[in-house]
């Protein structure tokens, strides 16, 4: 059980606020106009970004004093995934053990062939396409095993088929983890998640259902949309 | 318009930089390479590579430590790293001198404890001096290495739990593979050609380098084939240095980063103790050797010796003079080079295949047969320093250069604004904080600098590091540190004054 409880985020003159639970396996998306701190959300949640007050727990254990790496979930970025002077076995490597000393490679190949790049281990990440890339990623993540998944919009660059391609994969592959799924297109969020939270006007509102949700949207989410 | 007048330039700079090497190519060999010759050679190289190797070895674990840690004064420590650039070499050498010389604090304090005395003297005392004046150069550009490391890479690695030495070995140590050829060919290069350092703690069979030696067989034996020879031997290793450097300079394969703020990790602990401990080391080190002189010539400031008025005069004549020639010229050729001139890239960076006594030597066997030497020093001096100073200008205002033509080149063409009514109206505005800061860089160069003036002066037409260096030379250290003092406050004074104009009105 992830909860957020009655957490502040502060940056200059920014902030937001957030007090609510979602349970494991659940699958949420993060919507919400630019700018309003969807990012930012995922980015407290991650370690890199400071609470101004407030508590995140997971499983009852509070994540505050945790850097980054030690946090039970793995984060997908936009952009920038992979290291590009290591091979993309090395990127994955990094998942198991970063000083990659201790590198179970069977199981670096295994993940390899999950996300369909089988024998494409020794290649850079600048001789892998979009979609090759963000495959690496996760299968990096799907290393790591951690029990959160957040994807900051690591498919916006992708074209329509490749991104549903995409999503469809980390169905499959994140199994009983919680997923939090920045997007900006509202088609993503029905087709992958069931619950959405909708950030707007310095608050990310607690998930709620998704169907819900878009067939009646409140005012702020009914701007964004435009209808 | 501007690429014909970048052309003419070109063509000048080209002629004042091949044209004594020419001069000099004809007078060269006639005596032969002597083992004392190819003995200069080695001492050259070897020092050179030295100094690069201990200057390099000591700005990586300062430079990391700047860039990692956060402490009051480090904004200025930066700042201060720049400042050596603008030390008058000799400055530097009467420092460390009195830090390292005979009677200085180190041997003062091994004879406290009873031990044996160590002398700057030789090859130790060229390399400390060069570490002193390359380390806070080298310290900068490695800075810039792991400034350089995108935001993006720093947060994959916290976000993948990368330990101290996981960072290492997956982000730093592959920045510094591509930095490091880079700085060391810089610091080597620029150690070849030194002279000053080489001419207070050098000399003799066993410290001399190539440049000292050109001047050594000008001034004492008036052998000028020999000069010639040496010379020569000076731009092929010189020629070669700058080749090497050029092309290892290509920045390194770390990928675009949006420049997200965030911070390198900083690691507690005994890393933490280390870094403090390089950033207090470094700033005694380079703080000590100032202070000394400012110490020691406070006092004689009152009585100083009858040539150091004169020099002063002198040297601020050079400076008023080569600041504007040189950079004028600078950006002549960085407009042209903007505006899409490639093939004057190399010609702009031609002078740093040279040395001020190889155009120096070229130049004295051009007018000796007409003239005495000594009633060229001052125009010779201006001309040589304006030519070696160019590449600095050039380098300053070419970015900038660039941003000018991309933002405004079409406005400007499309409204006729051509000739000097731009330079009024486009360029001088628009690129005066540069300009100020190239023209204080300059004038601050050729105040402090000791080269070829030394070749040609005699009792008149001495500027004032060469007053300097001839009252080291009678033991006179008091008088030479109060007129370091003076020489130093000229310096940054020129600089102070260049900038400020240029910052002036740039909030344009």
């Amino acid at each position: 059980m992830l909860s957020f409880e009655n957490v502040t985020i502060q940056q200059d003159d920014f902030s937001l606020v957030a007090n609510w639970q979602a349970g494991p396996g659940q699958r949420i998306a993060v919507i919400g106009p630019s700018g309003a701190g969807k990012s930012t959300l995922l980015n407290a949640l991650a370690g890199f970004i400071p609470l101004a007050s407030g508590h995140i727990r997971w499983e009852g254990q509070p994540l505050d004093e945790l850097t980054p790496g030690r946090r039970p979930l793995s984060i997908l970025f936009q952009d920038q995934n992979l290291f590009p002077h290591l091979t993309v076995a090395q990127n994955l490597g990094l998942g198991l053990d970063p000083s990659l000393r201790r590198v179970d490679s069977a199981a670096v190949d295994r993940a390899l062939e999950r996300v369909g790049l089988g024998g494409l281990g020794n290649r850079r990440p600048a001789a892998l396409s979009g979609g090759q890339q963000s495959r690496a990623a996760l299968a990096r993540a799907l290393l790591r095993a951690r029990p959160m998944l957040l994807l900051d919009e690591p498919f916006a660059a992708l074209g329509p088929a490749l991104k549903a391609e995409m999503l469809a994969l980390v169905e499959e592959l994140a199994g009983p983890a919680l997923v939090l799924m920045v997007t900006h297109d509202p088609e993503d969020a029905q087709r992958f998640s069931s619950h959405t939270i909708l950030v707007a006007d310095g608050v990310a509102a607690p998930p709620a259902s998704t169907e819900a949700l878009f067939a009646n949207p409140p005012p702020a989410l009914a701007r964004y949309l435009g209808t | 318009m501007a690429r014909r007048a970048g052309a003419l330039i070109a063509a000048g700079l080209a002629a004042l930089t091949l044209g004594p090497v020419a001069v000099v190519l004809a007078q060269a060999g006639r005596g032969g390479v002597g083992t004392a010759d190819l003995a200069a050679l080695r001492f050259t190289v070897t020092q050179a590579a030295l100094s690069a190797l201990a200057s390099t070895a000591c700005a990586v674990p300062l430079a990391r430590a700047l860039a990692r840690r956060r402490f009051a004064g480090r904004r200025l420590m930066i700042t201060a790293l720049g400042a050596p650039f603008l030390l008058p070499v000799i400055v530097a050498v009467l420092g460390l001198l009195a830090v390292f010389g005979r009677a200085g604090l180190v041997n003062g304090g091994l004879r406290l404890l009873g031990l044996a005395p160590v002398s700057i003297f030789g090859l130790g005392g060229v390399v400390l001096a060069h570490i002193f004046l390359n380390m806070p150069l080298a310290t900068r550009m490695l800075l810039q290495g792991w400034q350089a490391i995108p935001a993006e890479r720093l947060r994959l690695a916290a976000s993948l739990d990368f330990r101290p030495t996981d960072f290492w070995r997956h982000i730093e140590a592959p920045m510094l593979r591509d930095v490091l050829p880079g700085v060391l060919l810089a610091v080597f290069a620029i150690c070849l050609t030194s002279f000053a350092v080489v001419l207070i703690v050098g000399g003799g069979p066993a410290a001399t380098t190539v440049e000292l030696a050109i001047y050594q067989a000008i001034r004492f034996e008036f052998d000028l084939p020999r000069a010639a020879t040496l010379a020569l031997m000076q731009v092929g290793t010189c020629g070669l240095a700058v080749a090497l450097a050029s092309f290892f300079t290509t920045p390194g394969g770390f990928g675009a980063g949006l420049d997200r703020q965030a911070d390198l990790p900083a690691p507690g602990g005994w890393r933490q103790l280390i870094d403090f401990g390089a950033i207090g080391l470094a700033a005694t080190f380079l703080a000590l050797p100032i202070g000394a002189v400012v110490l020691r010539g406070v006092p004689g400031l009152a009585s100083l010796p009858a040539g150091v008025w004169p020099g002063l005069l002198t040297s601020l004549l050079v400076a008023l003079c080569t600041a504007p020639l040189a950079v004028s010229a600078a950006l002549v050729l960085a407009l042209a080079r903007a505006h899409g001139a490639r093939w004057l890239e190399p010609v702009a960076m031609l002078p740093m295949a040279g040395s001020q006594l190889v155009l120096g030597t070229g130049l004295f066997l051009l007018v000796f047969p007409f003239v005495a030497p000594p009633d060229m020093a001052v125009p010779v001096t201006i001309l040589v320093t304006a030519v070696m100073a160019l590449p600095f200008a050039y380098r300053i205002l070419l970015p900038e250069a660039r941003v000018l033509v991309a933002d405004y080149g079409t406005l400007a063409e499309s409204l006729g604004l051509c000739g000097w009514a731009a330079l009024r109206l486009l360029i001088l505005p628009r690129l005066r904080r540069p300009l100020g800061f190239a023209l204080g860089l300059t004038a601050a160069l050729a105040v402090g600098d000791l080269g070829v003036v030394a070749l040609f002066a005699a009792e008149h037409g001495a500027t004032l590091p060469l007053v300097i260096s001839r009252l080291m030379a009678a033991y006179r250290m008091e008088a030479a540190a109060a007129a370091s003092l003076l020489l130093v406050i000229a310096a940054f004074g020129v600089f102070w004054i260049c900038d400020r104009w240029g910052r002036a009105g740039a909030e344009l």
